[in-house]
């Protein structure tokens, strides 16, 4: 009898480490919490410049940056001399957990059917687990903003941090109600509509839209009189809900719009409509500057690495397009709008660094002012005691090919630099067995 | 007699276009990563005619020799794409699963600003291949970047080695299996496509030889595609085959072995790292995406790693576009294998300069600076694997076909003031990243698989 439960315990241990190893190849190793203190590294503030300091991670939060910091008995230290301390990146624009494999329909959820839908939540759909997520990580983006696409209203997008097992754990505070403005001006030579089609089709379109918002601002003002007589809604009308907040101005309207006419035209609606924009694209919005500037207009724009829409525009205008912007003094985020490879944000905000923007207004284009843009700047966007801790460590400027991310960190967490690229690469570089 | 006389008109045709495309150019002071030779400082390259003849300090070219400053500069081969579609009014011929007798050089198109645009990031030949739609696609062509010129032929890199287009995987058998409905529609058929066309091209040798040693009375039939077919039997022709996952790469391999062919390049690869030590076993060689995957399901198991693990296993390794978007800077996808897998700068700058030059065999021609080779040179501000260079000159046989202080905003060569629906803006299509699937879309709407369509309509890569 012992001996047979010997046996099965032997049995047992055998199974239990097999499965483990072979779990272990599956999986990304866990997170570690705080506290950390985060000694003697230079510290990229963003918002008050930069300095050597130590940085107290507690919970969720920066809890303090400075020197003697006073840390609590638990406290893990990392050496951070010779490193460097950034705020993590936040893309603008990406469909990242909503995407998985974009030639596979039903791995995509960024897209339901219906041109006025504004009440689909991305953040319904987000998947923690989505491959995608590890491997943008690794390049210091920590949050995303991830948003529906393609139709006139397709939903609302959601500000994630890339960390987290539910979508409720990942929520970073945002949401944004997405539309697509209507394009109506040729749209290249092979489009053979006559000047007079063109118009028609441009009226159409924007009838369209205006039909939309005269209906939105009259069911805001019968949902404001129900209110105050205290009186039910009579009907079920989730799209004009998920307006409501937009038309009361408590909500910004997130534009999908690039060519200069189409930016022209959705400069006079949001005036004409009274509603608080951001422009999201905006490829040729260094054509129309002082009209974005003039109208407070908030730009998220890219990706940078984008073929310029014309054959006649110079080759580097997508390159110069966020500086433009910038320069003109507007608020200016840059994204990726990608999934699989938002991991090239950086890259992207680069690119524009180089091209006339400077890599210090180039960082806050990829931490603070999305932040503001979010309207989440307080707890978000750059290193300063009291916000979220969700920063990286590394051996040089991020933005550098040659160096390397060592640490992350988001809301605290300590989270590994693995990802199925690394795991491929650590398996793959000599292969067992090889040849 | 009778052949001196041919050979002497047809060099008094060729003279102008020698003449116009090859230049002399002195460049003076500049970091010379010369690739396969280390790197110089503060050193010169003078090119005459349109090839480097000197190397060295203090050069002296004659009087009136356009002079070039590089000083602070770095200065470094002309960069090579192994796989682009600029240039190029067609990409799929996808009528069949083996098309071997068209060719993509019959469709070249010089006044594309993708040229200008891919010169404003310093590569000066790129491998303008057909599509990835049929398991043997056309024959491809090697361009030089000659931006300027207007007749396609100066495009072509004259002596350049046939090259020809095959494919594995989702797109041959989503293009013809699915959309079809015939064969191949999944890779055991692509695999049979292979066999089958190699096997009648032997057939077909074997009784084109029989007939000239009169063996047999009637000659026959011509056969271009079988031709094509022959040609690469003979070792005449470099495959590049658009492939991703390992199994399929495998079953290439051993097809080609069986036929006794050697010259394979494989494309995209993204599962190449899984069998690197049988790849350079078999002496194919790897031109990959820096960091693209995931936009389909045959690339869901990759890493960014890929051309890191291909080159410390010996594999000859590539970084190519296939993107209007990408040929624009790949000197930056060059640099990210020092992200992911640590390459050193040679190694980096290999990946687009020699290296795709030994995939497209023009290695003896191009892809470092080495006195004899021809002058294709591109100078950049800073090194060229920074995240923050810019490409400042581009060299193309000597002449300067790319200069960033000499920039018109706009660099179309086609525009045509009466067309009373001129536009300037792209096709929405030509702006998604391209696109080895281009054309098939527009062809398919002709058959009846709409839904396919919509679904190929809404891929942002097609590769």
């Amino acid at each position: 009898m012992l001996y047979k439960i010997q046996k099965f315990s032997q049995v047992l241990i055998f199974f239990c480490v097999f499965l483990t190893q072979n779990m272990s190849a599956q999986q990304i190793k866990k997170a570690v919490s705080g506290p950390f203190l985060l000694k003697n590294g230079t510290v990229h503030s963003v918002t008050n410049g930069n300095f050597i300091a130590d940085i107290l991670i507690q919970g969720d939060k920066i809890v303090s940056v400075g020197k003697n910091i006073v840390t609590p008995s638990n406290t893990q230290e990392i050496d951070c001399t010779g490193k460097h301390i950034y705020p993590g990146f936040i893309d603008g624009g990406t469909r990242l957990g909503l995407a998985e494999i974009e030639s596979i329909s039903v791995t995509n959820d960024f897209h339901e059917l219906g041109d006025f839908i504004p009440h689909m939540k991305a953040l319904t759909a987000i998947n923690p687990n989505s491959v995608s997520i590890p491997v943008t990580r690794v390049n210091g983006v920590t949050t995303v903003f991830s948003k529906p696409e393609r139709s006139t209203f397709p939903g609302t997008g959601a500000l994630i941090d890339l960390f987290g097992y539910t979508p409720e754990q990942m929520y970073a505070g945002a949401e944004g109600v997405m539309m697509t403005f209507p394009s109506t001006g040729r749209r290249g030579r092979f489009d053979r509509r006559s000047d007079e089609d063109i118009k028609k089709d441009s009226e159409k379109a924007m009838q369209k839209i205006n039909d939309i918002w005269t209906k939105a601002k009259l069911y805001a003002t019968i949902d404001s009189a129900l209110a105050v007589e205290k009186k039910p809604k009579s009907s079920y009308n989730p799209q004009m809900d998920a307006l409501l907040p937009v038309v009361r101005k408590e909500a910004k309207l997130f534009i999908e719009v690039n060519k200069k006419d189409d930016i022209e035209l959705a400069v006079k609606w949001v005036k004409e409509n009274g509603i608080r924009a951001v422009f999201t694209g905006v490829a040729e919005g260094s054509r129309v500057t002082s009209l974005l500037k003039e109208n407070n207009i908030e730009v998220i724009t890219g990706p940078v690495l984008r073929v310029p829409g014309r054959g006649s525009a110079p080759f580097d205008e997508s390159y110069r397009n966020a500086s433009e912007m910038v320069k003109a003094g507007i608020l200016v985020a840059i994204r990726t709008n990608d999934a699989e490879n938002v991991r090239n944000l950086p890259f992207n905000a680069a690119y524009a660094a180089s091209f006339g923007l400077g890599i210090e207004e180039a960082l806050k284009c990829i931490t603070i002012n999305p932040a503001k843009i979010f309207g989440v700047d307080k707890t978000y966007g750059s290193i300063e005691q009291g916000k979220t801790a969700n920063l990286f460590i590394s051996n040089g400027d991020p933005f550098e090919l040659k160096t390397r991310i060592e640490y992350l960190f988001i809301r605290g967490w300590n989270v590994p630099m693995e990802s199925r690229h690394t795991l491929l690469y650590d398996e793959f570089i000599e292969r067992n067995p090889g040849k | 007699m009778n052949t001196r006389i041919i050979y002497t008109t047809l060099l008094c045709f060729l003279l102008p276009f020698i003449g116009f495309n090859q230049g002399s150019i002195l460049i003076k002071n500049g970091t010379i990563l010369t690739v396969t030779k280390g790197t110089l400082q503060n050193a010169d390259i003078f090119m005459e005619n349109g090839k480097i003849t000197d190397i060295g300090k203090n050069l002296k070219a004659p009087v009136g020799t356009k002079t070039v400053d590089a000083t602070g500069m770095f200065v470094m081969p002309g960069i090579i794409d192994a796989h682009s579609h600029i240039a190029i009014d067609a990409v799929n011929e996808a009528t069949s699963p083996n098309t071997a007798d068209v060719n993509v050089g019959d469709a070249l198109n010089p006044l594309d600003v993708a040229i200008y645009r891919a010169l404003a990031g310093g590569v000066t030949i790129s491998h303008a291949m057909h599509g990835s739609a049929n398991a043997i696609g056309g024959q491809c062509e090697t361009i030089k970047h000659r931006y300027g010129v207007v007749n396609p032929e100066e495009l072509r890199m004259v002596g350049a080695p046939r090259t020809i287009k095959f494919a594995l995987g989702e797109n041959p058998v989503r293009v013809h299996g699915e959309g079809n409905k015939i064969s191949p529609a999944t890779r055991m058929g692509v695999e049979q496509v292979f066999r089958q066309a190699f096997s009648e091209a032997k057939l077909y040798m074997k009784a084109w030889d029989e007939y000239k040693k009169g063996l047999i009375l009637n000659s026959p039939m011509y056969n271009r595609r079988l031709e094509t077919i022959a040609d690469i039997l003979k070792g005449n022709i470099i495959i590049h085959c658009h492939s991703y996952r390992a199994d399929e790469i495998l079953m290439l391999m051993n097809v080609l072995k069986d036929f006794g062919i050697e010259k394979i390049c494989f494309q995209h690869v993204n599962e190449g790292f899984k069998v690197a030590p049988e790849l350079a076993a078999f002496g194919a060689s790897a031109s990959v995406f820096s960091d693209w995957w995931a936009y389909k399901f045959e690339v869901y198991y990759s890493t960014a790693y890929n051309a890191a693990i291909l080159t410390r296993n010996g594999v000859v390794t590539s970084i190519n576009s296939d993107s209007d978007e990408l040929i624009r800077h790949l000197y930056l996808e060059a640099a990210k294998t020092q992200r992911y897998g640590d390459l050193n700068d040679d190694e980096a700058l290999a990946l687009i300069t020699i290296n795709p030059a030994k995939q497209l065999g023009i290695d003896h021609r191009v892809g470092s600076i080495e006195i004899g080779k021809e002058g294709d040179i591109a100078i950049f501000d800073k090194h060229p694997l920074s995240v923050y260079t810019i490409p400042q000159m581009t060299i193309v046989d000597g002449i300067i076909r790319f200069d960033i202080n000499n920039d018109a905003p706009d660099m179309r060569l086609d525009v045509n003031p009466e067309d009373k629906f001129a536009s300037d803006y792209l096709e929405e299509a030509l702006l998604k990243e391209d696109n080895c699937l281009q054309g098939v879309s527009e062809w398919l709407l002709q058959s009846d698989h709409a839904s396919y369509l919509r679904f190929i309509y809404s891929q942002r890569h097609s590769h």
